[in-house]
């Protein structure tokens, strides 16, 4: 019989089985809420930010292994960044940084750079009311 | 690590005596039941007999069996056949907005292509109302198709009573009756069907293999042109070693149907109480008593199905489930949204379907392992916290 087939790569299923960075953060410096019930994916993304470094990034997420991976992955590659790179971050360095993703499950990446985006944005206008 | 197969809808096992059953026409006797020679005339002796098979388990006559590629076919065969065979008397098909894709998707083609379709809602446990059906009948009503047993949520549609509406209207009713036939009792008679879809592998027998019953003088339009097979209603070398199978499927669900529903009827309730107990915020989707003995579809809160089917493979445990997630198209279930749940809790159900391999031992470890599983997406859901 031939081998099973998966549609995720093992990146994908080690992230879905060992997520990094589940949670929230304790009074955050940015938030970015994404995605809708329809579609079937919401994400929420949190950012602790020191001297324009994102220092911690948390997440939680309703939707399937996709989302759930691609939201663990965007953590850890956004820690440690500062504010300018990680908005370079886009949805194909994280598929990549996955080792793809099946193509019905594309979208699942848009929403990781979105929730990232809306996060670094929310942060922005934060810093601008303080000033 | 030991699997548990709980997606019997999806598809069954094939029963090892219907394999058996099945091997000689590969090879010993794989003649062409059109060729005059004995090897044709053994096939069309066993195609013959399988036909009678399917028959007897659904009250028909021999000759109203017409053999197809499956339930797909068998319902395209009958709503495209019965449209376009009755279009000078009327253009208007009454359906439910919870009918499998092979009606759905024909009645949305049809409604393109100038026939109109009405399609009737069902109330909150997936049940269509005969008076509704009664309601909408015209002078222009030609068919009304209405599923039998549904495959998502297990619910069992009042088609009987329906039946006698669309005789008193002088309207042709077709049931898909694929995840009813062998698992049920199902009687054309009694159902005052005119048309009814059968599929072979939802009830042990091969994939690719179906029937569709058609009472005697019901006007049809085949869709297969091209020989003289099945009295020229549908063209194409018969598929005699999956017709076999097919009747020596409902030969032996004619013979365990009943004492297999009456096991499966105690383990579906089982596994239901034993979901809600341990688990918050779970709901039955679906009628808690008119649903097919295997059925279990449940909507469990704040979680989504994709997700929780994952981490249930990665237990053995093979489930389904009506979310978007695990198909191409984002949106949730048709069937689960007609019910009246939301986006969220359509995005979250989960479908176990029992069959005659599943023992108690099975059920009890579903109800070990998924609190666990719930417990841990819960953890990491953004829902549950805006529910606090």
């Amino acid at each position: 019989m031939p081998d099973a087939w998966s549609q995720y790569s093992k990146k994908v299923m080690d992230h879905f089985k060992n997520p990094r960075n589940v949670g929230e953060i304790e009074k955050p410096d940015g938030v970015g809420h994404v995605g809708n019930p329809v579609c079937g994916d919401i994400m929420e993304l949190y950012i602790k930010v020191e001297d324009e470094i994102i220092v911690d990034a948390k997440f939680k997420t309703f939707g399937c292994g996709a989302a759930i991976a691609t939201s663990s992955i965007v953590t850890e590659l956004v820690k440690g960044k500062n504010i300018k790179e990680a908005l370079k971050i886009s949805n194909k360095a994280v598929v990549e940084a996955l080792d793809g993703l099946p193509p019905v499950k594309m979208h699942c990446s848009v929403l990781a750079e979105e929730a990232l985006k809306s996060a670094i944005e929310d942060y922005l206008a934060r810093q601008k009311l303080k000033k | 690590m030991r699997r548990i197969y709980l997606d019997h809808a999806a598809t069954t096992p094939t029963h090892p005596e219907v394999v058996k059953a099945m091997l000689p026409y590969f090879t010993d006797a794989f003649g062409n039941p059109s060729s005059v020679y004995s090897y044709g005339q053994e096939a069309r002796g066993a195609v013959e007999e399988a036909r009678t098979r399917v028959a007897e388990l659904i009250g028909a006559r021999g000759e109203e069996i017409i053999f197809t590629s499956g339930g797909t076919e068998a319902d395209n065969f009958a709503l495209k056949g019965a449209a376009y065979a009755n279009e000078r008397k009327g253009n208007h098909i009454i359906t439910t907005s919870i009918e499998h894709r092979a009606v759905m998707e024909v009645c949305k083609l049809l409604g393109r292509r100038g026939f109109t379709i009405t399609y009737l809602p069902v109330d909150k446990y997936g049940l269509v109302d005969p008076q509704d059906v009664k309601k909408v009948i015209t002078s222009k009503t030609i068919l009304i198709s209405i599923i039998h047993a549904n495959n998502e949520v297990g619910t069992i549609e009042p088609v009987s009573e329906i039946g006698k509406i669309a005789k008193e209207a002088e309207v042709y009713f077709h049931t898909d009756a694929v995840q009813a036939v062998g698992h049920i009792p199902v009687d054309v008679d009694k159902l005052k069907a005119d048309l009814l879809s059968i599929s072979a592998h939802k009830l042990y027998g091969p994939k690719g293999v179906g029937a569709l019953y058609v009472r005697k003088g019901t006007k049809l339009i085949s869709l297969m042109q091209g020989g003289e097979q099945e009295k020229r209603r549908r063209a194409g070398t018969e598929n005699v070693p999956a017709i076999v199978g097919l009747g020596k499927a409902v030969e032996l669900a004619g013979q365990e149907m009943d004492k297999e529903a009456e096991r499966l009827v105690g383990l579906r309730n089982k596994l239901i109480k034993g979901l809600s107990e341990k688990i918050d915020h779970v709901h039955l989707n679906g009628h808690p008593t008119r649903r097919l003995p295997n059925n279990v579809c449940v909507s469990i809160d704040f979680v989504e199905g994709e997700s929780m089917l994952l981490n249930l493979d990665l237990e053995g445990i093979c489930a389904s489930t009506g979310s978007a997630c695990s198909s191409a198209s984002l949106e949730p279930s048709h069937v689960l949204l007609a019910l009246g749940l939301s986006p969220e809790q359509a995005h979250g159900s989960l479908r176990f379907t029992l069959g005659r391999e599943n023992s108690e031992e099975d059920m009890e470890r579903v109800l070990n392992l998924l609190p666990g599983i719930v417990a841990k997406l819960r953890a990491m859901s953004p829902l549950l916290k805006t529910q606090k």
